[in-house]
């Protein structure tokens, strides 16, 4: 410490003629630096040795009470290791994270909900490969479907971390009940049911895209959801992988199936206004007409358990809950998710360790155990899933019979992914035609 | 944060002023003893501190941005950028979202600034010298010390919209509703919407015109004012032979500053519109266009574009300067 101070004086010196506070960030404070992996509770934890009194930073896109949950679910691998975890959330992160790795000031690790940001990173060279450890972790808890979209050039860079199911259409289990509604299981029995509701002058659709400088995303979600049920798993990869321009007849198609739902006056939009009002209200709020009885179905992805009004119950038995997106063929059971990877700046041992931990099965459940959590880990117990919409949605991603495709715009690259398929999508809802909307998106894919 | 940890840093600090202090003083006094061309010298040594920051934090990065607005990133090597001669140029002028954000921004220049500087003037002109004045001054310079983001979202919420049958959340609205008509989506239909976003921006700076404006009005001399009463002026003419001629300077300045404000303007289009519906702002655009999307070659062209716009703005106000100067 005392030499530390005397080298950080040296140093300010020399800066003293440029700047005061350059050599500042010299100062390391004390900690402790001994384990306690002797303790009982710290077994599951033995391998951990040699990390103790080091600091992992992370970056990560949550944020608030998401992330409170998230720092307690590792905080007993922490006290057990004595690695001190620095966590940092923001809600820009996919601008942020590039504006500190191309200023050298990278996290040591970040949760990364974009897999094309992830290959972006990891062909620049900005990422570290995971360590074997991690792999064998990895390899042994997530399926090869999941484990693909973090593989870059045959080498694996992380694992996921949580997950979230995006083929849901909330309603309401008591709306459904009193007017005798069922659920519908095809497509078909999906626009029939929607015409049913728009005869007894209620607009059977809501929606809301408006988030920020995110707007739109949540129609690009309907069009990979509809594309994935319109067209099939293979044509939906091709459509990723540019391999058929943005502006195919068969995108065309699956968008103006999407139409016939969200730009139809019949259909929206319950309780918020016309078509237009999509592109204004809010996501969080696209689905609260629900629980005022103005509104009866609502696309959005499991992760929209959370922002319903306070007081109101999820469930089967409750105000609201979500039944499966119909496929247009009932036999077939596609599912549109998304999810975060883990992947590192720098290998240090203990982010290496941090990194193994976190796709571990223990971590897992220690998280799954604080509620609000999905996670495509085979070692997750379903019994430490507490929320029924959490419960269907793990039951969902182990399903075999399930086609699992990663949310498409956090696969293509950042300048469609994050910008024109959003803004595309958000014109598209204000009256642009389908024709111009395609065409715009196509031009704006980098070449 | 944990305070505890902070005393060291402030040691640190005070470590580093007392550094500070020894460097400058041993300066000054190896100066004090150098022979000859003293005075060249000091000023050198004095320059040196603030031309080293300059050189690397803006004469670098501006020759660096200047150079990555020819090049484009390079597909097959993800990271890394390739020549791209002036096709960012092309496209900034040719492409028609982009033009459409060239337009945003011209009709931003041109209305805030004389917008704002016209009702600071007329403003600080009518209360001048009336009963009440430092209260109706202090109304409207309140906005100024609301942050861009604040005042975008206390727009936000004046524009929200609600359906016909529902009750209304937005003033606006409300106001139309009251007054017998339908609510409006103020915010989704072009060109209206970039005017209403510009009202927020003319919202916040009229308070600043109005101030400078004012004082400079105080400054006039009261002789001046007296003769041209004995003259019998009119206040119309008042105004324009007396007034307007007497602060042109003060005017200049506000007109220049609320300009380039203006070709910044950021914060209100994020907080607001997220630049969708074709809102879209210079500034905005090179944000987006370097970071979030992933190509600094097109974000560069359009800060380039932009210090192009800034300059000669700048360039007027120095010479501006120089000329009142020479006048003195």
């Amino acid at each position: 410490m005392a030499s530390a101070r005397r080298r950080s004086f040296v140093a300010l010196v020399a800066a003293a003629g440029l700047t005061l506070g350059g050599g500042l960030a010299a100062c390391s404070s004390g900690e402790k630096s001994s384990d306690n992996l002797d303790k009982p509770e710290c077994a599951a934890f033995k391998d951990y040795t040699g990390i103790a009194g080091k600091t992992v930073s992370v970056y990560t896109s949550i944020r608030d009470a998401e992330a409170d949950l998230l720092q307690q679910s590792w905080k007993q691998w922490a006290d057990c290791t004595g690695v001190k975890i620095d966590y940092e959330g923001n809600g820009d992160f996919e601008a942020q994270l590039q504006v500190r790795v191309q200023g050298g000031n990278a996290p040591d690790i970040a949760f990364i909900p974009q897999p094309g940001l992830l290959e972006k990173l990891a062909k620049a060279g900005n990422l570290k490969p995971a360590g074997d450890k991690t792999q064998t972790m990895a390899k042994q808890n997530y399926s090869a479907d999941w484990l693909k979209y973090a593989t870059v050039d045959g080498k694996l860079y992380g694992a996921p971390l949580g997950s979230n199911v995006k083929s849901f259409v909330w309603y309401s289990p008591k709306m459904f009940k009193d007017k005798g509604w069922t659920i519908p299981t095809s497509w078909d029995e999906l626009i029939s049911l929607s015409d049913k509701i728009a005869a007894t002058g209620i607009k059977p659709w809501c929606a809301g895209i408006e988030s920020g400088s995110a707007t739109g995303w949540p129609a690009t979600d309907w069009i990979e959801d509809v594309l994935l049920r319109d067209q099939g798993p293979d044509v939906y990869d091709q459509w990723v992988s540019h391999s058929i321009p943005f502006n195919d007849p068969k995108i065309a198609s699956a968008v103006d199936k999407v139409g016939s739902i969200l730009k139809n006056d019949k259909y929206v939009n319950g309780g918020l206004g016309g078509v237009k009002s999509i592109a204004t209200t809010s996501f969080q709020a696209g689905g609260t007409p629900i629980t005022q009885g103005k509104c009866a179905l609502h696309r959005q992805a499991s992760f929209y358990a959370n922002q319903w009004p306070q007081g109101t119950k999820v469930g089967e038995d409750g105000d609201v809950f979500a039944f499966y997106f119909p496929a247009v063929d009932p036999s077939k059971k596609p599912v549109l998710g998304a999810g975060e990877f883990t992947a590192v700046f720098d290998d240090r041992p203990e982010v290496q360790a941090f990194q193994t931990y976190l796709a571990s099965a223990d971590h897992a459940n220690s998280r799954a155990k604080l509620g609000n959590w999905v996670s495509a880990n085979k070692g997750l117990d379903i019994a430490n899933v507490a929320n029924p919409i959490d419960k269907k949605s793990v039951e969902i991603l182990k399903d075999s019979s399930t086609v699992f495709r990663f949310d498409g715009s956090d696969l293509m690259p950042a300048a469609v992914g994050a910008g024109s398929f959003w803004k595309g999508m958000t014109d598209w809802i204000n009256g642009k035609s389908t024709k111009d909307t395609l065409d715009y998106i196509e031009n704006s894919w980098p070449k | 944060m944990d305070f505890s940890n902070e005393p060291p840093k402030l040691l640190e600090l005070l470590y580093g002023v007392i550094a500070f202090l020894a460097v400058v003083g041993v300066l000054l006094f190896v100066l004090d003893k150098l022979p000859m061309r003293k005075e060249r010298w000091i000023a050198l040594t004095f320059l040196f501190p603030a031309g080293a920051l300059l050189t690397i934090g803006l004469v670098i990065p501006a020759i660096r941005t200047f150079i990555l607005s020819f090049t484009k990133p390079d597909i097959a090597h993800p990271g890394t950028n390739k020549f791209a001669g002036f096709e960012n140029y092309i496209w900034m002028f040719t492409e028609p979202e982009s033009r459409h954000t060239l337009l945003n921004t011209l009709l931003w220049v041109l209305l805030v600034p004389t917008v704002s500087t016209a009702v600071g003037l007329i403003y600080s002109v009518l209360v001048d010298r009336s009963r009440g004045e430092a209260f109706a001054k202090s109304l409207i310079f309140m906005p100024m010390a609301i942050s861009f983001v604040g005042a975008g979202i206390i727009w936000k919420f004046i524009y929200e919209y609600r359906p016909e049958d529902e009750k209304q959340l937005g003033l606006l609205n409300q106001l139309v509703v009251w007054l017998g008509g339908t609510p409006q989506q103020w915010l989704l239909k072009g060109p209206w919407n970039t005017l209403f976003l510009i009202v927020v921006l003319i919202w916040i700076q009229a308070g600043f015109a109005m101030v400078v404006l004012s004082a400079a009005i105080k400054a006039i001399p009261a002789e001046i004012v007296e003769a041209a009463r004995l003259d019998g002026v009119t206040p119309w003419q008042m105004f324009w032979r007396v007034t307007v001629p007497s602060i042109r300077p003060a005017l200049i300045v506000v007109l220049v500053t609320i300009t380039i404000a203006t070709l910044k303007v950021f914060d209100i289009v994020r907080a607001m519109t997220g630049g969708n519906f074709g809102t879209s702002v210079l500034a905005y655009d090179m944000y987006n266009w370097a970071f979030p999307f992933d190509n600094t070659g097109r974000g560069s062209t359009l800060a380039v574009f932009l210090f192009l716009l800034v300059t000669p703005i700048v360039i007027y106000q120095i010479r501006n300067l120089r000329q009142q100067r020479e006048i003195r």
